[in-house]
């Protein structure tokens, strides 16, 4: 079997583990293991992006860090953990410009770098790589600098299923190597999870395979907390109809921040005044009352012929769309879509998960040597994510993570323990030989999609949240029965069931904190409970108990 | 309305297992890809089918390229049709790990 010694373990290799590794070695880690379930720079969310990435540089008008703290609390309706929203604001230009040097290519007007203003900001404050290709291009850089780094290991297809711990401190993981199919053991002095979120576990959805909640599983298992789980984006104006393809359900947002647009229900009548939100000077409706209104109007029966509402840019010339987004007009005309003539349709879709792992300003939980970056971390957008702060979040959490990470690497001894490893690759070895069972986990994953989309979606009653709160239960139960094929290398069968795994204890995080959450805050809307209580003006953290179940606590 | 049906003959089996081909009836949708036909297959009717894929939808991750009827492309731009079978084979030139996944990790992030 496979043992591996490092100093620093990172967990995930979109933005903030690629961040975290160059973060590590630079803070003097000699050994950091980057891996990914996926191939490293390629998966999760980073590569994703489409265009806005918020920092207050004051290039494109006079800004300054607080003013963006300001935007960011206000958005995430008084529930942001502020030393870590202030960490993220006081830090994006820092990292934004970092990235400059290694030329990443911020989109430049009249020589400095072009800043455009998304919902819910004050100033023109968000940075962008054209066409629509900020995602893969900080990838592509992260990817590049890594790679420069000799401290650095990558192992890409590499599936952490377990971190292990002794004495409560974290020592080392547990992997399934996906190409052999064997356990391989890890020891270290300290783990960075950065795996991203769970908008995979929706149905419709605008993640990556990997993003199914893996993250939240592992540090609850290690004896982290989660905060705010319930708090998931959903993303109003995901692509709906006609199929689209070769390009994310979320590319419409850079249309609207660049050209404004039209949202229109299924009669052509604008609606967004109707919730309170006034559109005459530009884009400026945050995510969480488009989301609601769409979902309203759909609800009345006024949506579009698909379940959504309409995006209209027809009253835009011609010759600006082309100007805005040239080689992007081609490739929707190559999926028959003609902006200057017709409307699309749109509707909301899972997109970012606001909630997550519980840590301090230096990254760390509470479990001595476990560290979370990126979208994994929990709590610094509160109820309703800004626009934009979802790159810098992990490019800023990434550096930290891994910086602190390395720093109590150096202090500590090697606490290795093989023996608390032995049960996570006892039940690697047990399922790689297959069992017979009566479904398959990629049916099972299937379902979960389906009974969080419907039940714990954009709207929720405590009916719904009850009943999807059993199925994930007996969900739970079924695991021990489910179809393993045997065999090894690239067994997907065998992958599905850890993700299932995972993914059961994540979604049922979310479902519990719903449930619990008595009002309708930002991105959380019970139907039961349409208005925002005073009263909830609190964060509720997560824990898993020794029976396997999961605890509940309000945090004022 | 007739429920219209594309046909898919996929390369199964792993490296050191001579190769056969298994055919597959998916439902077709105007506009479905062949990466969509894949993940149907795996939830409803063969889990053990082993794909590659990562950003579904996006064509960025760029990791569900295979062989389409001999010809190297994105299984996730591809589109699906009724009119005729077709032939999926994992990318030429690289080991075969097992059915459409062919060995693209780059050699400095394996395990060795």
């Amino acid at each position: 079997m496979t043992h591996i010694e490092t100093d620093v373990l990172i967990v995930g290799a979109g933005g903030a583990g690629m961040y975290a590794a160059i973060g590590a070695a630079r803070a003097g880690a000699k050994r950091v293991l980057l891996v990914d379930k996926s191939l490293v720079g390629r998966g999760g969310a980073t590569i994703m992006a489409q265009m806005t990435v918020a920092a207050a540089l004051g290039e494109e008008a006079p800004d300054d860090w607080p003013l963006h703290l300001a935007d960011t609390l206000a958005a995430g309706r008084g529930l942001c953990d502020e030393n870590l929203a202030a960490v993220l604001c006081r830090e994006a230009p820092v990292r934004i410009r970092e990235m400059d040097g290694w030329r990443v290519g911020w989109a430049r007007r009249d020589g400095h770098i072009a800043q455009v203003t998304a919902p819910g900001h004050s100033r023109p404050r968000c940075c962008y790589v054209d066409f629509l290709n900020t995602g893969p291009a900080v990838a592509a850089t992260l990817r590049r600098r890594v790679s420069r780094i000799d401290a650095i290991r990558r192992v890409s297809n590499l599936i952490v299923t377990d971190i292990v711990t002794t004495g409560g401190e974290a020592v080392g993981a547990v992997a399934l190597d996906q190409a052999e199919g064997e356990p391989v053991t890890i020891a270290t002095n300290a783990v960075v999870i950065a795996a991203g979120g769970l908008s995979r576990l929706f149905r419709r959805n605008s993640a990556s395979a990997n993003m199914g909640g893996d993250g939240y599983a592992l540090a609850l298992a290690a004896g982290a907390d989660l905060v705010d789980m319930e708090f998931v984006q959903f993303f109003p104006i995901g692509h709906l109809a006609p199929r689209l393809v070769g390009m994310d359900p979320i590319m419409w947002d850079p249309f609207r921040y660049k050209l404004g647009g039209r949202l229109l229900d299924g009669n052509g009548r604008e609606f967004l005044a109707d919730y309170g939100s006034d559109e005459s000077t530009g884009y400026t409706t945050p995510r969480d009352i488009a989301t609601y209104a769409i979902q309203k109007e759909v609800a009345a029966g006024r949506g579009s012929p698909h379940g959504g509402v309409y995006l209209s840019f027809t009253h835009v010339p011609r010759g600006d769309l082309d100007a805005a987004f040239g080689p992007v007009i081609e490739r929707l005309a190559r999926n028959g879509i003609d902006l200057g003539r017709m409307p699309v349709e749109v509707a909301p879709i899972a997109h970012y998960q606001m909630g997550g792992i519980a840590v301090d300003e230096t990254m760390a939980t509470r479990v001595p040597g476990l560290y979370a970056a990126g979208e994994a971390v929990g709590g610094a957008n509160g109820a309703n994510r800004l626009s934009g702060n979802a790159i810098p979040e992990a490019l800023v959490f990434g550096e930290r993570a891994g910086r602190f990470a390395a720093a109590h690497a150096k202090a500590r001894r090697d606490g290795w323990d093989a023996k608390r490893a032995a049960p996570a690759v006892d039940a690697i070895r047990r399922l790689r030989d297959g069992q017979r069972g009566n479904a398959s986990a990629a049916a099972l994953l299937e379902e979960l999609r389906e009974v969080m989309w419907r039940e714990v979606g954009p709207f929720r009653t405590a009916a719904g949240l009850v009943g999807a709160a059993n199925r994930l239960a007996s969900m739970r139960r079924a695991l021990a029965d489910l179809t393993v094929e045997p065999g090894r290398a690239f067994n997907p069968t065998l992958a599905d069931w850890f993700e299932l795994r995972a993914g059961l204890i994540a979604a049922e995080a979310v479902t519990q904190a719903a449930l619990a959450r008595q009002e309708s805050r930002g991105a959380h809307q019970r139907e039961d409970f349409p208005d925002t209580d005073p009263a909830w003006t609190c964060r509720q953290r997560v824990a898993l108990r020794p029976d396997g179940g999961l605890a509940l606590k309000a945090v004022r | 309305m007739t429920l219209a049906t594309a046909h898919l003959r996929i390369r199964r089996g792993s490296g050191d297992e001579p190769p056969r081909y298994d055919e597959f009836a998916v439902p077709f949708e105007d506009g479905a890809t062949v990466l969509d036909a894949l993940i149907w297959i795996r939830a409803q009717r063969d889990a053990s089918l082993a794909i590659r894929y990562s950003c579904i939808n996006a064509n960025v991750c760029k990791e569900c390229t295979i062989a389409i009827d001999g010809s190297v492309a994105y299984a996730c731009t591809t589109r699906l049709r009724a009119d005729r079978v077709v032939t999926l084979e994992p990318l030429p030139g690289k080991p075969v790990l097992r059915d459409l996944v062919a060995d693209t990790r780059p050699p400095r992030e394996r395990l060795e």
